[in-house]
């Protein structure tokens, strides 16, 4: 009996060693193709690969030719060895040697890596849950001064307003950064709250963003293209929704993208809307949206007033400028953009959001009857950026949600989960949205949560 | 961890572990130390507890290179504390000293006056927490302040825990037994009590010693300690 | 099976320990609840542990049906998926294999196995299961309080872990951290024992280098955790203080949710730094047990001594030493200082020579034996091919350059299943099968067990050696739901499937395991005193299961090492290690 195990057990050993091997070989997963200078990195793994391989099918392999070669026969003995320093010293000496082959190039490749080279260029990456954003030093090559106390609405990333350096530093308020081909650049990482990870698998480094200090990571792209941007630290609910984009591109269309950006002081000068100014605007929107801005369902017009005047110049914009309302299938959208559009320019925008702020906020009555349990315990994800009293969170880009009009909000979600909406590659914040909407399994999750949303006072 | 190593050279250098042998005639197991049990408990219970303020001095030092570290002005009664504890330790001692001549009406009066000044020694520093509290320095007022409480807190909890063992020694000697009955807690807590003497002189000159202000951290370097500019 | 009669002149008059000394408690409260026989609280310790670890499994069972198939579970939402991770991983490495390992395998094996009636403290040794009780029963009610459990990750990192934004960030975390620093003074007292046991409690001619290899790995394990779960307990109490008293050791000045929070300077490094001087030697204290016992388990069902003992002993107390010199491998990409890195790395594969010395000598072992496919043997060998598998991965994260692209995604997760979850599981099992019958007296039904070792060992490989290539593609780790990533292919989520379907598939046979526990108590065949033919002590004992004081009322004494299997001239293939040498037997004896 012990025979036929042992064949069995042989068998199993070769078949998944042969099995391990060629799942490697044949395999179509691996590390996706390099975009930077990291080249060594890789070829450290494929060398790592060489040496732990053959251990691994020369242990495996021996095992198995052990197990049938040794195993209980009538009679058989096993030998009587104690112990044999010479096989065990050889043994140790070419392990310490596969050990030295394998650690001494890692270092070297490993000293390169920390040592960041005097030309690179500095921009920097800042992380708060769940958003990137980045700073580039303006004309005199210094970036400012920053603290987490000077943070707020208005200077998000902390700058210190007293700071000289700091004022033609360029804001990106944007999860998308885009850095110029073939020239090495050291990412200075910054977190205002809590650990993120700067993370884009085609550039092979990684490092940590923590809080009250500055961490730093250094490649040169060698690739033009667009690449993700991942925190790969836990930070959170909304952790894995925190995405960027890094684009690569060459030297001249980086400067062009980096000057549509403002400087810090230019960020601070911008004025407030003139709420006067706002009123004959707003007679347009009035007529679907309400002259209290109270909503229409009717209409299918969303209540505006008591939103976050950011939201709504934000999406203001988003139509505007075709990021939202293009999608073939938001019928409504599609209403809302040439709407939108006959607002002239950035002061229209600021005008008639500021008349809206003055408008009185009365709760939207609620149209659904679902049960809200389940609601209850799926808003506990969503109250992590829109509050648990879902009245909203600019920092957190997160709009109101109590007392708006749920009927809107259960469109909305629909549509973000079918990719209707927060699909367009220039609606910023939208794909986060998009992957959260998708957690609700199915229609009844969508209004049990909109449901209970309303419930909240 | 060295001195693991070193005992266990001398356990097996040369020993060829196969050979089949009678035992030496030993009381404990072979290679054994000759000591009761309960001692060889205590020094392994002293490594632990090594280990714990080692990690809780060397968080202390990492921590104070932080930005807002500021030192803490050590309260005066430190050094009354201090002097209690020295000599409720020195009163152990007398009192083991008694207990190995077998003179009980000595161990009783050396463990009440060790009692005494360790109780002191325990008031002593709930009056300077108090103080500190008075004038301001709330356990999170600064980090120096919350490591303050926080070692000062660890530290009393083990001297409650070796008073356990002190009053059961003491309520056996109020009963009136042998001293050969408590020779041996006698000696645990003496061993204990110096222990926490030497722990509480190296807080105290950790506290003493502080710099005002020590950063290693300049503005381009990531360094362990934290904060860059 | 043939039983060996115990030779009277192998015991010597009761000189040690007093049998009169031992309180024999007679009621059945006294014998299975409130019991000092460390034999009862091993077995306490084990099913507490065995239970609660299924709870992780239930809770790996639910993540691994959000990965497979993301958005088709409504009760799984981005926040209690974190839930699950957490509790998983925490429960799986401090509450189950640590208290597994040391307080059941630990309490039951060691007085038996080095001839002692029980623990030094046994008193002690009762408070320790019951203090570990409450901490599981503190990390099971954070299931049930405002905000439910701690979402934060095993690893516990601030700031994240006790602000808005993490699930549980008030009472869970604080459950958490409370129900940690319980299990750490319980295992205190536990520990306490084992090692005071092993150095003072060993019966006569039981020297250290006789000592099965199941002690050694025990008994080292047991001084890492005495010396590494102090810095778990003091950055525990340093993160409740920061929670609650608004200290600020480990937060800096920071903006939560567009919030100014009154905390200045603290370093979130410094909890890392801390919880990883305990969280490296943690992977230990689960692996050097799992070694030793591993290293009889091969020596009883191959008939064979263990190849090279002496190395084998030197290999544990050196890994155990270096554990403590490598912790910040795990924070290559952390943000400490980069120089670091290089000396890290170095000791990392350093310690990874005796570790291969190990697997080495287990091969060593089987090869030229006679080998006897029992159960156990069969996990063994189970463990050896996953244990190279999940070693040589290793070597890829200890190497510096080789992290930065594989750190933080599934490839990490991979690997240290591998290492420290499938491996010492498999020998937890290959170790049941090979100490039930002396627990209860009775097999473990065998075919059953071959069905159970066949399915776990292929399932797991199924699970995780496939997960390694998610991790090269970059897949995170603790990510929800991976979607609208363009380097991730969509076959990806094929794979994902299959390695869902193949853990759901473990999940389920682990049923199959409790049956054969429960039935085989039962119904299974007896087993006699020693059913596999063993030479340590436990084997030898004049009654199974034993009585409490373990050896009736002689102990015995010891002769020779735990391995003298197959010796040349002796008439069986074993002699038991309190069988005296006899004036003819071959040239390895002598008086």
């Amino acid at each position: 009996m012990d025979g036929g195990v042992a064949m069995v057990v042989a068998i199993a050993l070769v078949l998944l060693v042969v099995g391990s091997v060629l799942f490697h070989l044949l395999s179509p997963w691996y590390f996706t193709p390099i975009a930077s200078n990291w080249s060594a990195i890789d070829d450290t793994i494929s060398l790592t690969f060489w040496v732990t391989g053959s251990v691994f099918v020369a242990v495996n392999l021996f095992m198995a030719y052990c197990v049938v070669r040794y195993r209980h026969r009538k009679g058989s003995r096993a030998d009587y060895e104690p112990e044999n320093k010479k096989l065990e010293g050889w043994l140790v000496g070419l392990t310490a040697v596969g050990i030295v082959g394998m650690l001494a190039p890692g270092l070297f490749v490993y000293a390169k890596i920390v040592d960041v080279p005097k030309d690179a260029a500095v921009f920097e990456a800042v992380g708060k849950q769940w958003h990137w954003g980045f700073r580039f030093p303006g004309k005199d090559g210094v970036l400012g001064s920053v603290d987490a106390r000077y943070v707020s609405d208005k200077n998000p990333f902390g700058m210190n307003p007293d700071d000289p350096f700091g004022r033609d530093d360029i804001l990106i308020a944007s999860p998308e950064v885009h850095l110029p081909l073939g020239k090495p650049v050291k990412a200075l990482l910054r977190s205002i709250d809590v650990l993120h990870d700067f993370a884009v698998p085609q550039f092979r480094v990684k490092m940590d963003l923590v809080p009250g200090m500055v961490t730093r990571s250094w490649f040169t792209p060698t690739r033009t293209g667009k690449f993700d941007l991942l925190c790969e630290q836990l930070c959170g609910i909304g952790h894995f929704v925190m995405r960027g984009k890094v684009v690569v591109e060459e030297e001249r269309a980086f400067q062009e993208w980096l000057s549509g950006y403002p400087t810090f002081a230019q960020s601070m000068a911008q004025v407030a809307g003139d709420a006067e100014a706002g009123k004959p605007l707003f007679a347009v929107c009035a007529a679907c949206h309400g002259a209290q801005a109270e909503g229409n369902r009717a209409m299918n017009a969303p209540k505006l007033s008591g939103q976050g005047d950011w939201y709504l110049k934000r999406q203001l914009n988003n139509f505007k400028h075709g990021a939202r309302g293009a999608h073939d299938k938001d019928l409504y959208g599609k209403q809302m953009a040439p709407m939108a559009a006959t607002l002239a320019d950035n002061a229209a925008v600021n005008n008639v959001v500021a008349y809206i702020k003055t408008l009185p906020d009365n709760p939207a009555p609620a149209t659904l009857k679902d049960d809200t349990t389940n609601g209850r315990n799926l808003y506990a994800t969503c109250g992590a950026c829109h509050g648990s009293d879902g009245r909203g969170v600019q920092a957190m880009n997160a709009p109101r949600l109590s007392g708006m009009s749920d009927w809107y909000m259960v469109t909305q979600l629909k549509n973000f989960k079918q990719g209707i909406r927060g699909a367009h590659p220039n609606d910023r914040y939208g794909p986060q949205m998009a992957s959260m909407a998708a957690i609700l399994a199915d229609d009844q999750a969508t209004t049990g949560l909109v449901a209970y949303i309303s419930t909240i006072k | 961890m060295a001195t693991v190593v070193w005992w266990l050279v001398r356990q097996t250098i040369n020993v060829r572990p196969w050979i089949a042998q009678r035992p030496i005639d030993n009381v404990y197991g072979d290679g054994a130390l000759s000591l009761p049990p309960v001692k060889v408990g205590l020094g392994v219970f002293l490594a632990v507890a090594t280990s714990l303020f080692a990690l809780l001095i060397s968080a202390y030092f990492m921590r104070m290179a932080g930005a807002d570290w500021t030192t803490l002005a050590v309260p005066r009664g430190l050094w009354l504390n201090t002097a209690a504890l020295t000599l409720s330790s020195v009163a152990m001692q007398w009192t083991r000293v008694a207990a190995r001549r077998g003179r009980i009406d000595g161990v009783r009066i050396g463990l009440i006056a060790g009692g005494i000044f360790t109780f002191c020694f325990l008031a002593g520093q709930l009056w300077v927490w108090q103080q500190l509290n008075a004038s301001g320095y709330f356990v999170a007022a600064n980090p120096a302040n919350a490591f303050f409480y926080l070692l000062t807190a660890l530290h009393g909890l083990h001297l409650l825990g070796g008073l356990w063992v002190w009053g059961k020694t003491t309520a056996k000697v109020a009963r009136g037994v042998e001293v050969g009955a408590v020779r041996l807690s006698v000696e645990l807590c003496t061993v204990y009590w110096h222990y926490l003497l030497l722990v509480w002189l190296v807080l105290f000159a950790l506290l003493l010693s502080t710099p005002p202000r020590q950063s290693s951290c300049t503005p381009d370097t990531i360094a362990i300690c934290g904060v860059t500019k | 099976m043939s039983y060996v009669a115990h030779d009277e002149s192998a015991f010597v008059r009761p000189a040690e320990v007093e049998e009169a000394e031992l309180y024999h408690p007679k009621t059945f409260i006294g014998k299975y609840i409130w019991s000092q026989d460390a034999k009862v609280i091993g077995v306490q310790y084990a099913i507490t542990a065995i239970a609660v670890g299924l709870v992780a499994l239930v809770l790996s069972g639910i993540m691994r049906l959000q990965l497979g198939f993301p958005h088709t579970f409504s009760f799984i939402n981005p926040s209690n998926y974190l839930q699950f991770v957490t509790m998983h991983g925490m429960i799986m490495v401090i509450y189950l294999l640590t208290a597994l390992f040391l307080g059941g395998f630990g309490n039951y094996l060691i007085p038996l196995m080095i001839g002692a009636r029980d623990m030094v403290f046994p008193y002690v040794n009762m408070i320790s299961y019951w203090v570990y009780l409450f901490a599981v029963l503190l990390l099971m009610a954070s299931f049930f309080v405002p905000g439910g459990s701690t979402g934060a990750g095993w690893t516990l990192y601030p700031p994240q872990a006790i602000l808005e934004g993490t699930p549980g960030a008030h009472l869970g975390i604080i459950l958490m951290l409370v129900s940690l620093a319980f299990f750490i003074i319980g295992f205190t007292m536990g520990g306490l024992n084992y090692v005071v046991t092993v150095l003072q409690a060993r019966t006569r001619g039981m020297t250290l280098m006789r000592l099965p290899l199941t002690i050694w790995g025990i008994f080292m394990a047991t001084i890492l955790a005495l010396l590494a779960f102090p810095a778990l307990f003091v950055s525990a109490i340093m993160m409740t203080l920061d929670q609650t008293l608004g200290t600020s050791f480990f937060i800096p000045a920071l903006v939560s949710r567009g919030e100014h929070l009154d905390y200045s300077g603290g370093s979130p490094i410094l909890f890392q730094h801390l919880f990883w001087f305990f969280g490296h030697p943690e992977v230990y204290i689960v692996a050097l047990p799992a070694f030793g016992i591993v290293s009889d388990l091969i020596a009883v069902h191959a008939r064979k001594n263990i190849f090279g003992y002496r190395m084998m002993v030197w290999a544990i107390v050196a890994i155990g030493g270096l554990s403590f010199i490598v912790w910040a491998h795990h924070m290559y990409v952390s943000g400490m200082n980069p120089y670091f890195g290089f000396f890290f790395a170095t000791t990392t594969l350093i310690i990874a020579v005796p570790t291969a010395l190990k697997v080495y000598n287990w091969v060593l072992t089987l090869w030229r034996g006679n080998i006897h496919f029992t159960v156990p043997m069969l996990f063994a060998i189970g463990f050896i091919f996953t244990f190279v598998n999940g070693g040589l991965t290793g070597l890829f994260l200890g190497n510096v350059p080789i992290d930065l692209p594989l750190s933080k995604t599934m490839f990490v997760v991979a690997h240290f299943h591998m290492v420290m979850a499938v491996s010492p599981v498999l020998v937890v099992f290959g170790a049941i099968y090979h100490w039930y019958p002396k627990v209860t007296g009775r097999m473990l039904n065998d075919s059953i067990g071959k069905f159970h070792f066949w399915v776990t060992f292929l399932g797991t490989y199924a699970i995780y050696f496939p997960m390694h290539y998610l991790g090269f593609l970059g897949v995170p780790r603790r990510y929800y739901a991976i979607q609208n990533l363009d380097f991730i292919p969509p076959s990806a989520q094929s794979l994902n499937v299959v390695i869902t379907i193949a853990a759901l598939v473990v999940g389920a046979v682990q049923l199959v395991f409790l049956y054969n526990l429960v039935w085989s108590y039962f119904k299974g065949k007896p087993s006699g005193d020693n059913p596999w033919q063993a030479t340590t002590l436990e084997w030898q004992t004049a009654h199974t299961p034993p009585t409490h004081g373990n050896f009736g009322s002689t102990l015995p004494v010891v002769y020779r090492w735990a391995y003298d299997f197959s010796v040349p001239g002796a008439e069986t293939d074993f002699i038991p290690q309190n069988q005296p040498p006899s004036k003819k037997a071959g040239s390895t004896e002598e008086t």
